[in-house]
Formats: structure tokens, sequence, C-alpha cells
């Protein structure tokens, strides 16, 4: 490339960060797990992208390679991470931390895991301002309580002074993004963030979560089982599946016609007011072991409309209306457009 | 002259549970602790044979209770009976090995925290057949712990796996196979589901009805997820702050909630069809530390409060068959609450 920093930035203000054509593998003992492949997508300033699928599907992988912060056993094999403009697979270690510090932050699944135990939740709180912010300490400590009084911890005084042993599950999870908010990040990767919050808390924090991206200030990738949430929360969605991404649109687009086979098992399984619980249909068999030679399409095995072409090379991708996309060569819908 | 009628299988009678909370001045060593209300006068019963859904705001005191019933705390006052024995009685360290233990099990909100890093899958779900169950190690042990993990949908592969080495999914299969090995009369689970996606979700749920209806198994079940409670649950207790705040038939709380917090509950339900909702509930909710006892625990952020909420704790009166609520105002229509006043 022979832009200068300047005009990759001015091109790409819409667009925060770009994910293209990334692939991903784990060595293990057993063999090499093709955790991510083909994967692209992007995020823009102020947009939620909602990131869909089974467990196991490579969610939370993809979001610790965003971050690179994945173990020693993975490597990128193929691909592009660009956050602004700027690829993070090709730049210094040290300046890739301080941008994750700085520019990125994530909301982990298991908040007990990401908490330390023996410091009071306050001072860990002090601790990441005190990355981003110099000044008083005094300072520090009433944005440390003005954090956790926005995520809506009762009682944020006597909070500050508690370990995480003494929280509740859904307050260690308010805590961890009342964290990931302290560093006022551009990208906000959040992994499950409400699952242990009780609807009326989860609104509040989804709330939160989402006036911070409306006031243009950050981008976030909301990943999620729960398909009423990614609905009202998600501008668009991803859909998973085994590493895949198989289709991906605008969020009502995606609800009122899912085109991929599997998303409208996903749907078919999901719980909702007007369904009983035999009307609940899981998805029958499992995701494919991600070891050894996988069929271009990883659902074939699972997939109830197959055609003689799915089983031939490469996973076709295509375009529903602009902006829905589907990786199937037999989707449900007739309007198809090559 | 004895009673004829069996008592219900859990009746628990003003339980309590008060945290110490650390005292903030060093300089008053003598002064009382602060003390944090987590259960608060609880009392309600689960006949055999049915699931109750215990939801309310995160906080409340619902895993709290949960680790009171299972006695893996020792609670501060109040009672639980057991089939008709208390089991407050029993120290929590002595219960392990009591009998009455392999008729109560619980599946923990965390898998992460309650599976033991060193014990395999396997390892996991053999273990209270073989400590309670009578099981030896043998090929018959081996058959039962893949039938139980062929009904949680967990892959027979995964049992030889360590917990680091399964999804959140996975290890959440696992504490649920360990918990209904021995067919308790009780269980209870305690957000089992969080971790699952929504076609494990059906396996699971599909599961324990299925097991209820065979053996007749009883749920407590502590779900965030209301839409999933709905389908599993006869009935559902509503837990606010320490406290129960309103309970009935699952009907009558999805279609009539009288408390103006389940009422906020109900309402945000996420429905994929209409934008978020604006918020029900303004402001902070009261500490849970010394809460003053006159006043009702929703004053402050309920959208009702009155003088009269601050003067006199509303207790759970009746509303309905088998349907109670503690608001000053519940017993009039929502919509029409203020007019009517
Ligand atoms: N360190 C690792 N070594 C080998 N395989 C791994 C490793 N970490 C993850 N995987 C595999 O990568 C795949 C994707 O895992 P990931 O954690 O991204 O799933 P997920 O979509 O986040 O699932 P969940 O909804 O359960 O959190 C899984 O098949 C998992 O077994
Ligand atoms: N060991 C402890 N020491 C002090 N306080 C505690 C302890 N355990 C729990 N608490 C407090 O008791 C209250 C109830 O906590 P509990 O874990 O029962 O809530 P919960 O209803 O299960 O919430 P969630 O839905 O978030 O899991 C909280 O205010 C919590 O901070
Ligand atoms: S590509 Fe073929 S096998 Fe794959 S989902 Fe579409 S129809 Fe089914
Ligand atoms: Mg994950
Ligand atoms: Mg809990």
């Amino acid at each position: 490339m022979i832009h200068s920093k300047k005009i990759i930035r001015t091109v790409e203000t819409q667009t925060l960060l770009r994910v293209e054509d990334l692939a991903l593998e784990f060595r293990t003992r057993s063999g090499t797990v093709q955790a991510l492949d083909q994967v692209s997508f992007s995020l823009a300033m102020g947009e939620t992208v909602g990131l869909v699928g089974e467990s196991g599907s490579g969610k939370s992988v993809l979001a610790l390679a965003i971050l690179g912060i994945l173990d020693r056993a993975a490597e990128v094999t193929k691909g592009a991470i660009a956050l602004q403009g700027i690829d993070l697979l090709k730049i210094p270690r040290a300046e890739l931390r301080q941008k994750r510090g700085k520019e990125m932050a994530m909301i982990f699944q298991n908040p007990r895991v990401a908490l330390n135990p023996i410091r009071q939740v306050g001072k860990q709180l002090e601790d990441v301002l005190a990355v981003h912010q110099r000044g008083p300490k005094q300072g520090r400590r009433d944005r440390a309580l003005a954090l956790l009084s926005q995520v809506r911890i009762p009682d944020p005084e006597r909070r500050y002074h508690a370990y995480p042993y003494e929280l509740s599950g859904g307050m260690c999870q308010r805590v961890m993004i009342a964290l990931a908010l302290a560093a006022n990040p551009k990208v906000l990767i959040a992994d499950e963030p409400t699952t242990g919050l009780d609807v009326t808390t989860q609104a509040a924090v989804m709330g939160l979560i989402r006036d911070l991206g409306q006031q243009g200030e950050m981008g976030t990738i909301l990943i999620t089982h729960d398909l009423d949430l990614a609905a009202q929360y998600c501008d668009r969605l991803l859909v998973m599946h085994a590493g895949h991404i198989v289709e991906a649109a605008p969020t009502a687009q995606i609800l009122r016609q899912p085109c991929h086979p599997y998303t409208t098992k996903l749907i078919a399984a999901t719980p909702d007011p007007h369904k009983t619980l035999g009307e609940l249909l899981p998805i029958a068999g499992h995701l494919p072991d991600l070891r050894g030679d996988l069929p271009p399409c990883r659902f074939r095995s699972r997939c109830d409309r197959p055609l003689p072409e799915c089983d031939r090379p490469p996973l076709i991708r295509q375009t529903i209306t602009p902006g829905h996309t589907v990786a199937c060569h037999h989707p449900l819908t007739p309007e198809v457009q090559p | 002259m004895t009673d004829l009628t069996p008592p219900p299988l859990l009746a628990v009678q003003n339980l309590r549970k008060y945290f110490p909370t650390q005292r903030q001045n060093p300089f008053q060593r003598n002064a009382a602790p602060h003390l944090l209300h987590a259960v608060d006068d609880v009392s309600f019963t689960l006949e055999a044979g049915e699931s109750v859904g215990l939801v309310g705001e995160s906080g409340c005191g619902k895993s709290t209770l949960v680790r009171l019933l299972t006695r893996l705390l020792d609670p501060t006052g109040g009672a639980i009976r057991f089939e008709g024995k208390d089991l407050a009685q029993i120290p929590a360290r002595r219960f392990a090995r009591h009998p009455l233990r392999s008729h109560i099990q619980l599946v923990f909100q965390d898998p992460h925290d309650s599976l033991n890093p060193r014990h395999t899958a396997f390892d996991t779900i053999a273990a209270p057949l073989c400590q309670l169950g009578g099981f030896q190690p043998s090929a018959l042990l081996k058959a039962r712990v893949a039938e139980l993990a062929e009904l949680v949908g967990l892959p027979e592969p995964l049992l030889s796996r360590f917990p680091h080495q399964l999804s959140g999914g996975q290890k959440a299969r696992v504490g649920i196979a360990r918990a209904i090995a021995l067919h308790p009369k009780l269980l209870i689970l305690d957000e089992p589901t969080s971790a699952l996606d929504v076609s494990v979700q059906a396996v699971i749920l599909q599961l324990l009805a299925d097991l209820q209806a065979r053996l007749g198994m009883s749920y407590l079940f502590v779900s965030h997820d209301l839409n999933v409670v709905r389908l599993l649950c006869d009935r559902i207790i509503v837990m606010y702050l320490g406290q129960i705040i309103e309970m009935g038939p699952t009907a009558a709380i999805f279609d009539h909630p009288r408390h103006p917090y389940t009422q906020a509950l109900i309402a945000a339900i996420p429905d994929p069809t209409q934008p978020p909702q604006a918020l029900q509930l303004q402001g902070e909710p009261r500490s849970p530390i010394d809460p003053a006892p006159q006043v009702c625990r929703l004053y402050g952020r309920c959208p009702q409060g009155v003088a009269q909420c601050q003067e006199a704790m509303p207790l759970l009166a009746p509303m309905g068959e088998q349907h109670w609520a503690a608001c000053h105002f519940s017993g009039q229509s929502f919509t029409h609450s203020h007019s009517a006043g």
C-alpha cells in the first residue's frame, strides 16, 4: 500500500474493523483443529454486530484472534484483521499490546475467572483506569465508583471494597463490564455479557452499551446464544457454524427470511412465548470434528436439503439482497442472485 | 390424632441468611458488624412432582437460598423441612455424608467452579454413583455413565476430557449428568441453561420434563430466562432483595403479575419484534445491608411508591388461587392504580 496513514484514515472512517478471509488452526496432539476458515466481516463505528451460533462454533476464538490473545497452539494461517486500516497481524507485538489496552476491550465469557480473586473490585477498576488516565488518585476512585453505579451495582461505595467471592454471579459480570468500559475502547467485544443477569438488569446493561455505541464512540461485537437479545440490540447478525460464517445480514432481514438451513434450525430451537416444550426442535447431529478433512460445506452431514454440488469445493457464497449473503448451494429462497 | 396427609417434599419456613460485611471504620472495632440480608424471612413449599421456577434480580439471594437448601451454607435462622425432617439442624459439614444427601442434588450456576479440574468428565459423573449409589468400578458403571452422557447430549468421546478441555456448554452438561445420576427426589438447578446454546438447551429441557413425567422428580429451577421458566415450571417464585415478593401459578404470573417488580420483569422480556422498551424501573436498588425493616424493598424504584410504602412493609397477601403478592397496591389493576387511588 502506498497510502499514508492519514489517507487510509479518511477513507476508513466508516469502517472501524475489517476481518478479511481469516483462517486459524490449533495444533493439538491429536491433529490440527481448523477452528476458523474464510471468515470475513466488517464493523463500522457506532454499529453493533451480533455473532450467533452453536457452542463450539468458534465465536470466542474469533474474538480472541481479533484481540491477539490466543494461546501458543493457535496459528493464523491466512487473512487480515485491520483496525482502522492497520493490519493487527503485521504490527509488532508491543504496538499490538498497546492497541489492545487502549482501543479494544473484551468482556469475557467467564467473569469469575477473568477477575482477580484476591483484589477488591474497586481496586481492580482503578488499576485499569491508571493505565488510561493520569491524574490524582481521588479522580480514579470517583470514576471507579461512577462506573460501578453505571453498571447498576447497588451500593457502590461498599461494593468497591468487595472481593469477587462476595458478589453474586451477575454482579461479577457487571464488574467485568465496568472494567471493559473503563478503557473507553473503540472496539468492544462482549462475549455473552448478560447471561448471568435478570432481564431488567440485562436491559439496563445493554442500554448502556448501546448508548455508548450510538454516541459514535465505539463499535460493538456482541456474542450471544440469545437470538431475541441479538434481535433487539444488533444492527447486523453473523451466523457461525463450525468455524464458517454461514449467513450475514441485517438483523430484521435474517430473522424474517433466514436463508441458510442452519439459521432456520437455530431459530426453530429457540424458545419463544408461543412455543411449547415439544415444539422446540433441537438441531440434529453434532458439529463436525474440525480435525482432518472437512467437506466444503461443514453443515453437509446435518443438512436436510443437500444437492450433489454441495460436496464440490469451493464453499459458495451467494448474495440474496445487498448486504445479505449466505454460504450455501441450496438456500431457502427462490430469489438468489449468484 | 395423627395427620394423614403427608408433609410436602420441601417446606421452607422463615429462612434467613445474613452475611456480616467488613466494618468500614477501623476505629470502631466494637460497633456491631453491618449485616447483608441475602435471604430474609423466606417461606414456601414444594410438592413432590412439582417444578417451581425461582426468578429475581441478580443479587437478590437466589444462589444463597439454593446453597442453604443444599446445606452448603448454615442458615442464620429458620427451618428447611425435607419430607418433614428439618435439615437446618444438620451442620453443613455433616450433611455431605447424610443419608438424605442423595435425594437432593444441585446443578451449580458456574460449572467452572464446581468441577474438579483433576477429574475427567467420566470420573465426575461416576462419583455419586460410586459414593452414594453402591456402584463398583465395572462395565455396569461404564454403561450407566455412557447412558447419562447420552441423555444430556454429551458426545461420548468427551468423557475422557478434563474440564479445561471442554467448552462452557459441555461443562454444564457434565454437571447436569452428575446431578441426575441418582434420580434425586429434588433437583435444584441454578441457571443451568445460561451456558448452553438453544439446541442443547432444548435437549436438556425435554430431558427434565421427561424425568419428571417418568420418575416424578421435583425441580427448583433458578433462571433469568423467563421463556425457559415458562416452559418447564408449574409455579413461579419471584424474589427481590432477599424476600419473596410474589408467587403463583406460571400462567397467573405471566398474564396477571401483581407486584410492580414482577410487572417490570415480564415487560422486560426481550421481544424480537419490538425495539427495546424504555426501562420501567428507574434508579438504584436499595442496599441489602441493614435494610430498614418497615420500608418496602422496592421503594424508590417503584412506579407506585407512596408514603405508605416507607411506613409499613407490605406482606404477602392472597391474590387468587395459589397466588400471593407483597405490595400495598397489588389488589388493584396496575394500569389504573393511580387514577383509582
Ligand atoms: N486451545 C485450544 N486447543 C484446541 N482446540 C480449541 C482450543 N480452543 C478452542 N478450541 C476449539 O475451537 C472450537 C471453537 O471454540 P470456541 O470457544 O470459539 O466456541 P464458542 O463458539 O465460543 O462456543 P461457546 O458458545 O460454547 O462459548 C471448538 O471446537 C473448540 O474445541
Ligand atoms: N460469601 C458472601 N459474603 C458476603 N456476601 C455475600 C456472599 N455470598 C453472597 N453474598 C451477597 O448476597 C447477596 C445475594 O447473592 P446471591 O449470589 O445469592 O444472588 P443471586 O440471586 O444468585 O444473583 P445472580 O442472579 O447474580 O446469581 C448479594 O448481595 C451478594 O453480594
Ligand atoms: S450447501 Fe448444501 S449441504 Fe450445505 S447447507 Fe446448503 S444445501 Fe445444505
Ligand atoms: Mg465461547
Ligand atoms: Mg446466583
